[in-house]
């Protein structure tokens, strides 16, 4: 191949745009599919944080989702089902001056690679990891994932899934994350926030966004994402900000007695009358409730639920391995000739081979 | 093996026995601390100057029930004056510290062995819990041995009472006390022993390295001071005839730590050691994870996949990627393996190998993961498999895995096992200075018009450009998805998966040219009969052959370091023998290999035991091949 160095550094940096995240690859998800929407938003989200491409990577696993670093303009590795956090935290520890972005779906991070997503959790390895739950097996054509919800009909469960499904957002949280977040594909303007902020903290961000599969579970999430749905279905949650919905006239409240949440009606827009929680991003007993509010009863929780930073894992790591290379002296060939030694010959020169 | 014994007239007050080489075998409960004692007394034959090899063989329990026999823990050491290759076949001195060392060691006790016992051991409950009716000690059954029965654990008692210890914490210092009686027997000097015993328990309490230099020293004086005579005397084995320089005992996984170390140097990058604990590898993670001044980042990861996936990632991003593991563990690194293959990048793959299938012997050694090196992947998986032939060669094993991996952007499996893992012998310190560097570059050369192609090749290697994360202007996509030859880009064009395929194929018999010619260890090209070995059996087949072409035997000794590819000479030097026999801890996969590749004769002679081949079994082999 033909090839000429240039000087890089000597180039004037063009402005970045979502464009310049777009790669020559053709995009290949099903018509109809949010990841479009989501590939969108982050584009859009580096250009605004103002990333260098080439010093991002976005790793993936197996699965619709994990596609996804075809479409960025940036480094990527696609690897094996499950594996993406254990491959990523290879990438960050061996060069923590990277972005390190991990995409997923419901099956790749919580099914076959549930024991990775955890450990990354607890380590807070700084990375973002988006998983993008579409509650079903899309590639592999339609089976029930863990997310799919109990009594789902599908090709390999036709008589009713008897599964109960996990919830990733607490997942996450019980893992120890210290960022968790939730967006919907269709909802981009604070998809995008939620993607700035994840990128903004620096440790392991948990980012599960509801994303529609439009072959095989289409329509799964229209309770709360359809557009005339939202307003009453969805709290979106805000540091500091009162926990409201349906336009201001509900919110949610404590009920100190039984320790869980509650619908209140709020009257002539007084929450604070009504008793509305205002939502605290740092407390990780409101996140949970948070997360664990049931379906129908209750809106959903969207936005950033939880974000109380504790410093990264490889700084950690990065930090011990200075500390200590301090200490001491590097010297190969005395450390190939430590503990005890003698000399046979009179000649106690190491071999030359 | 020993010459016969012949009393010296050098010293008059004790009967002194000069031998060529000796056999001593430490044996006790898990608890005893059998494996300290071996150590000790390797470091003090090492440093006497002699030839040696040692087998630690231990239970997989870490405190399996006290007295019971598969809690028995055992250390067996050859030492000589003329080259040692194994642990030796028979041991000549068995120190039992109770009922259960003894039952469990006497088969393989030759008739005339010296045999001490704790007499005070073998009391009726742990008789009982070794299934002895009667005392052995007592009851005659041990008449084909010369049995010195000491009242070894009162004697420590006594010895270390003035530091305040008494009961079970005294008896702790009993294989001190055995130590200080062998260091007597074959004429040793005790300092080494004692500075070790002040650095290891000095800091925890005075008074608990007092008690065990104490013991030591009981043990020595006893011998020095009771005159018992013959059987018990001591024995003097003559320094061995090394090569000039200076010496260290190394075992085999110290020795893949410091290779690995070396390798990096050699090629400038970083290691990034991706492991899970598992028997018998955890110790090479144990010794990279002290190394920080070296560049070596150890991630003790949450299982063995995430262990070779985090390698794999930190090779993605430029670094040394190495994970370590045993059997079970490779297994489970399969799937990654072949994303490490597609995606053509470096990496080096330790498996230490242990009994198996599933859990196996987890303590014990075996060759049987040679067909899963070669073999185990799903598709089309080509890879280079290397193999260490004993303990110090792990070091030079472990460089040239490095340079493989780089040279050629591939992962490289390099086989050792349990045996040599754990055995110990003695090392020429090698001079860095003398090994040639293989300095890595990484491409950041930006073309002119269009993308770069990630799998860019040399003509020559074929092995593909390597392109670092945070390289400006290159950014690019891989994976585990067939590639376009072309453009790296995702293909699955019929035509061109076949061309990955071939191409893939092509790079790694292509190493068969990089790689030296076989060589023949002993004998010559052409005869009537080759002894084909690989791993650990080096040191048992060397012996076995020496002897019998001593004996006037038309045999050679061919060991091969290349299991994959298999180097380029070796068809031709094989067929230039009449016979073909190789020797295996396995049921012969090696032996599958030859006759698939070379459509030659070749005979296996396997043994999965869990025990390292006895020289005496491979003479016999011989013997049998060549009648």
């Amino acid at each position: 191949m033909e090839t000429t160095a240039i000087d890089t550094a000597a180039a004037s940096a063009p402005a970045l745009t979502p464009a310049s995240f777009a790669s020559s690859q053709e995009v290949r998800w099903c018509l109809g599919c949010g990841n479009y929407s989501i590939v969108k938003m982050v584009r859009q989200a580096l250009a605004e944080i103002g990333t260098k491409p080439e010093n991002t990577v976005f790793v993936s696993g197996i699965g619709c989702s994990s596609r996804f670093p075809y479409y960025v303009e940036t480094y990527g590795y696609h690897t094996i089902h499950g594996r993406a956090p254990a491959v990523a935290t290879g990438v960050k520890l061996a060069n923590p001056e990277l972005d390190v972005w991990i995409v997923t779906g419901d099956g790749d991070a919580l099914s076959i690679g549930g024991n990775h997503m955890g450990h990354i959790l607890r380590r807070n390895l700084d990375c973002q990891i988006l998983l993008f739950n579409n509650e079903i097996y899309g590639l592999t054509k339609g089976q029930a994932s863990p997310t799919s919800r109990l009594g789902k009909r599908t090709v390999s469960t036709p008589y009713g899934s008897l599964e109960r499904p996990v919830n990733p957002a607490s997942f996450a949280l019980g893992a120890g994350g210290r960022f968790v977040a939730r967006g919907i594909d269709v909802v981009q303007k604070e998809l995008l926030g939620i993607l700035k902020r994840a990128h903004a903290n620096k440790g392991t961000s948990f980012v599960e966004i509801y994303q529609n599969c439009a072959v095989f579970n289409d329509g799964a999430f229209e309770a709360f994402a359809a557009k005339k749905a939202q307003a009453d279905a969805v709290v979106w949650t805000g540091h500091g900000k009162p926990l409201l919905f349906s336009k201001g006239t509900k919110g949610l409240r404590l009920n100190s007695e039984k320790l869980r949440l509650e619908v209140v009606d709020v009257e002539g827009g007084d929450w604070q009358a009504a008793g509305v929680l205002v939502h605290d991003e740092t407390n990780r007993a409101l996140a949970q409730l948070l997360i664990d509010m049931p379906a129908l009863a209750f809106p959903i929780a969207l936005g950033v639920i939880y974000c109380d930073p504790l410093p990264p894992y490889e700084g950690a790591v990065v930090a011990q391995a200075q500390k200590v290379a301090a200490t001491k002296k590097r010297d190969l060939q005395k450390l190939l000739s430590a503990g005890e030694t003698w000399s046979i010959g009179g000649d106690a020169s190491p071999a030359k081979n | 093996m020993a010459l016969d014994a012949v009393h010296s007239e050098a010293n008059p007050t004790h009967s002194t026995v000069v031998r060529e080489s000796a056999v001593v075998r430490f044996a006790g409960d898990s608890g005893d601390g059998m494996q300290l004692t071996g150590s000790q007394f390797t470091l003090s034959t090492g440093l006497a100057g002699n030839a040696l090899a040692t087998f630690p063989d231990y239970p997989a329990e870490i405190r399996a029930p006290q007295g019971s026999t598969f809690g028995v823990s055992a250390f067996q050491i050859n030492f000589g004056s003329a080259s040692v290759r194994t642990a030796g076949d028979d041991p000549d001195v068995l120190i039992a510290m109770n009922p259960a060392a003894l039952k469990v060691n006497l088969p393989v006790m030759r008739p005339g062995a010296l045999i001490i016992a704790d007499a005070g051991a073998f009391n009726e409950r742990n008789l009982r819990k070794a299934g002895y009716d009667a005392n052995p000690l007592e009851d005659g059954s041990l008449a084909p041995f010369q049995v010195v029965a000491l009242e070894m654990s009162r004697l420590t008692l006594d010895a270390v009472k003035p530091f305040g210890f008494a009961g079970g914490d005294a008896l702790r210092c009993k294989n001190m006390w055995a130590l200080g009686l062998t260091l007597w027997m074959f004429d040793r000097d005790r300092e080494p022993v004692v500075a070790w015993i002040r650095s290891k328990f000095g800091k925890k309490s005075e008074a608990l390295a007092d008690a065990n230099i104490a013991a030591l020293n009981a043990g020595h004086s006893y011998g020095d001071t009771v005159e018992i005579g013959l059987p018990l005397s001591q024995i003097q084995v003559a320094p061995a005839a090394l090569a000039p320089g200076l010496y260290r005992t190394i075992t085999g996984n110290d020795a893949t730590a410091l290779g690995l170390v070396a390798g990096s140097q050699l090629c400038g990058l970083p290691i990034f050691l991706g492991s899970y604990p598992i028997t018998p590898a955890s110790v090479i993670l144990h010794n990279l994870s002290h190394l920080k001044e070296y560049d070596v980042t150890t991630f003790q990861a949450e299982d063995e996949i995430a262990a070779i996936c985090s390698a794999i990632g930190a090779s993605y991003a430029g670094k040394l990627g190495v994970t370590t593991t045993s059997g079970p563990g490779m297994a489970l690194k399969t799937e990654a393996l072949g994303l490490a293959i597609m995606s053509e990048l470096p990496l080096v793959i330790v498996n230490v190998q242990r009994g198996g299938p599933s859990t196996g012997l987890p303590t014990k050694t075996e060759q049987s993961d040679l067909y899963q090196a070669v073999y185990g992947r799903n598709g089309d998986a080509p890879l280079p498999v290397i193999a260490a032939r004993s303990p110090s060669d792990c070091f030079d094993a472990a460089i040239e895995a490095v340079h493989l991996a780089v040279e050629f952007m591939t992962p490289v499996i390099l086989l050792t096992d349990g045996y040599m893992a754990n055995a110990a012998e003695p090392w020429r310190v090698p001079d860095m200075s003398a090994y040639e560097p293989f300095p890595v570059t990484f491409y950041d050369r930006v073309p002119a018009e269009g993308r770069v192609n990630p799998y860019m090749r040399d003509p020559k290697t074929l092995k593909r450009i390597w392109i670092k994360p945070g390289t400006p202007g290159l950014t690019h996509r891989i994976g585990g998805i067939e590639r376009n030859y072309a453009s790296g880009e995702i293909s699955y064009d019929p035509a061109n998966h076949q061309k990955m395929t071939d191409t893939r194929k092509a790079k790694i018999d292509g190493i068969a040219n990089f790689i030296p010619e076989q060589e023949v260890t002993a004998g010559a090209p052409g005869g009537k009969l080759a002894v084909v070995g690989w791993g650990s059996t080096f040191g048992a087949i060397e012996q076995a052959v020496q002897r019998a072409r001593a004996g006037g035997a038309d045999v050679s000794h061919i060991h091969l370091r290349h299991i994959w590819p298999l180097p380029r000479n070796l068809g031709a030097l094989l067929r230039s023998y009449e016979r073909i026999l190789v020797p295996e801890m396995n049921t012969g996969q090696l032996k599958t290999l030859l006759r698939d590749q070379y459509l030659v004769d070749a005979k296996s002679i396997n043994k999965v035991s869990g025990q390292p081949f006895r020289i005496a079994e491979i003479e016999a082999a011989i013997e049998q091949a060549l009648a």
